[in-house]
């Protein structure tokens, strides 16, 4: 507990030590405010649906914008040799620098809370689904962070990281969207219904948290993080 | 405190290591030499759980490499080659953070993070990020890291690479003084630097370990490559026969005549000075015009191009190298 608290400060601070975690924020940030202020001008509706459904897709490209240095830069600048030779498990590393992105997640989402204040503010809106929306903008989110740091582990160069993660939560995302629904074959509708990244995410949005939906997300982080804790063991045997 | 047996690993069709044993205890300080690409941090990798070997075993502390990796690497300190730091951090937030991760309580942080500053003549840095820090300063963090925890064992990988003279020192004394009760294990290339700081020598070639012994005793182990050089005025085709007849002469080979003076080096089956005067007297006896007559005296270059090139140093262009890195030496 006490490793994986170690590293979780050293990532974080590293966030905030170098341009990236400002660069994420902001750019996050005035992406969905335009997104939001853009429908609310056109509709004149004071709502977050059109926020909350873009999220999928803008997590495509920012979140393996985050992840990409996690494990790749400490093979690429060789700190990987003295992290793992420290007596530290493997899966606290993971573990770590997971929660470290997760928490950049969860400052960044803090700060888009002016949203829905400005929702409250200018409208009537309904307060369960902003929250739910919220939790499965998280759930997901973390699932998201999980992919990317899979692709971040089995490659030294962050732009191969970045275009790997983008391309895996691509490929999760879209099978379980309906065009791709409509033409896969019937034996494979529900595996791909089930596995789709945004499917449970928008059940969420409905209103109604369902165990199934964050069982889902927390499998898909767990599969992640073990998956990129055995690529980082696999150096041992290379 | 160190026990590595049959040590063995390949990187693909690449055999890093081959088969590789030897034992180090407390108290040692162990010169882990070899050419480029010999095996030596790889070697190191394996002992520090970083890579695991094909075959053989290791035991480190008295845990096998293997079976208790986290206990092994609680008991060394470790410097990789090159000394790979994060550029972004602070010089004592990364202090602090290696004496969180090394599981010192809270109330000894700050006093060990204090000592290694202070070991590692860090104080003059303490304000600034690592990546600001000159090569010779980055070394120095690396090795506070891996003295932070007070390690029974140290395992460095080249420490003195890219430090000017005085750090080199510096580093050299402190790798004397922590050998007094710790185990070092370190590789360099700088031969000097291992006779001036070695209790035990540790050689590797291609994988395998060639030598392994004190100084004097691998001086030992080549002592019949000691060589003579001898410069007599005369002919080649006069003298040349007259020493192969010389009793305990084991070879003759004639390396320039110049301007009527011919050189030779000469070995034979007698040790140093016996050899010499053995020819000084052949000389009086048989009315050579002696011009210079010298032993040369067996060091560690010698040894290492013995045990890793096979070449018995007696081409001439391989005794001007040897020559040329003797005298840099005593600058
Ligand atoms: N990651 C790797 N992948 C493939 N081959 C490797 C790898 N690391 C080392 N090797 C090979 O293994 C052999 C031993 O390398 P190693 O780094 O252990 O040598 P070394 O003795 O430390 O050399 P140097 O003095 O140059 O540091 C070399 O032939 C090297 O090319
Ligand atoms: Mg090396």
């Amino acid at each position: 507990m006490q490793n994986i608290k170690a590293i979780f400060k050293k990532e974080f601070r590293s966030y905030f030590n170098s341009p990236i975690a400002y660069i994420f924020i902001t750019f996050f940030l005035a992406f969905s405010s335009w997104l939001f202020f853009r429908t609310f001008f056109i509709s004149g509706q004071a709502e977050m649906r059109g926020f909350f459904g873009l999220m999928p897709w803008i997590f495509l490209f920012f979140i393996p914008a985050v992840t990409m240095k996690l494990w790749a830069e400490e093979k690429k600048i060789g700190t990987a040799e003295i992290l793992m030779t420290l007596p530290i498990k493997d899966y606290e590393v993971v573990v770590g620098k997971f929660l470290a992105s997760f928490g950049l997640l969860a400052v960044t989402a803090l700060f888009s809370l002016t949203l829905p204040i400005a929702v409250i503010v200018l409208g009537d809106p309904d307060g369960g689904t902003i929250i739910c929306g919220y939790i499965g903008l998280l759930l997901m989110g973390g699932a998201y962070l999980a992919i990317g740091l899979f692709a971040s582990t089995i490659t030294e160069n962050q732009i191969i990281a970045f275009i790997l993660g983008i391309s895996a939560c691509f490929v999760l995302l879209i099978i379980g969207e309906d065009i791709v629904l409509f033409s896969t074959p019937n034996w494979l509708f529900p595996i791909f219904s089930y596995l789709g990244l945004g499917v449970h995410y928008s059940s969420i949005l409905r209103g109604v948290i369902d165990s199934r939906d964050i069982i889902y997300y927390l499998s898909i982080i767990g599969f992640f993080l073990y998956l990129s804790a055995s690529a980082i063991e696999s150096r041992k045997w290379r | 405190m160190i026990e590595v047996r049959e040590l063995t690993k390949s990187y693909g069709p690449t055999l890093a290591v081959d088969r590789v044993s030897f034992d180090a205890k407390a108290g040692e300080v162990v010169g882990f030499i070899g050419p480029n690409g010999a095996g030596k941090t790889t070697t190191m990798r394996i002992l520090t759980c970083y890579l695991t070997a094909d075959a053989g075993n290791a035991t480190v502390a008295g845990y096998d490499v293997l079976e208790n990796p986290i206990d092994v690497r609680k008991n060394v300190g470790y410097l990789p080659e090159s000394a790979p730091l994060y550029a972004d951090m602070g010089v004592v937030e990364y202090l602090k953070f290696m004496a969180e991760v090394r599981d010192i309580p809270k109330s000894q942080r700050k006093e060990r993070i204090n000592k290694v500053i202070d070991i590692c003549g860090l104080e003059g840095v303490i304000q600034k990020d690592i990546g600001e820090l000159s090569k010779g300063y980055r070394q120095r963090v690396g090795l506070a890291q891996s003295l932070i925890h007070d390690p029974p064992i140290l395992i460095l990988d080249e420490p003195t690479s890219g430090l000017d003279p005085t750090q080199t020192i510096e580093i050299r004394n402190l790798i004397i003084e922590m050998g007094k009760e710790k185990l070092v294990l370190f590789s360099t290339h700088i031969l000097p630097e291992v006779a001036a700081t070695c209790s035990r020598i540790l050689m590797i070639n291609q994988g395998k370990i060639v030598a392994n012994g004190t100084l004097e005793d691998l001086i030992e182990q080549v002592r019949s490559e000691e060589k003579i050089h001898l410069t007599i005025r005369g002919t080649e085709e006069e003298i040349t026969p007259q020493l192969r007849e010389l009793d305990g002469v084991t070879g003759v080979s004639h390396v320039k005549t110049d301007n009527g003076v011919v050189s030779y080096e000469i070995t034979t089956s007698q040790e140093g000075y016996d050899a010499s005067s053995k020819l000084f007297h052949a000389a009086q006896q048989n009315r050579w015009d002696l011009v210079e007559l010298h032993h040369e005296t067996i060091d560690l270059e010698n040894i290492f191009l013995h045990f890793t090139t096979g070449i018995s140093s007696d081409t001439p262009s391989n005794s001007i190298i040897i020559e040329e890195k003797d005298a840099s030496e005593e600058e």
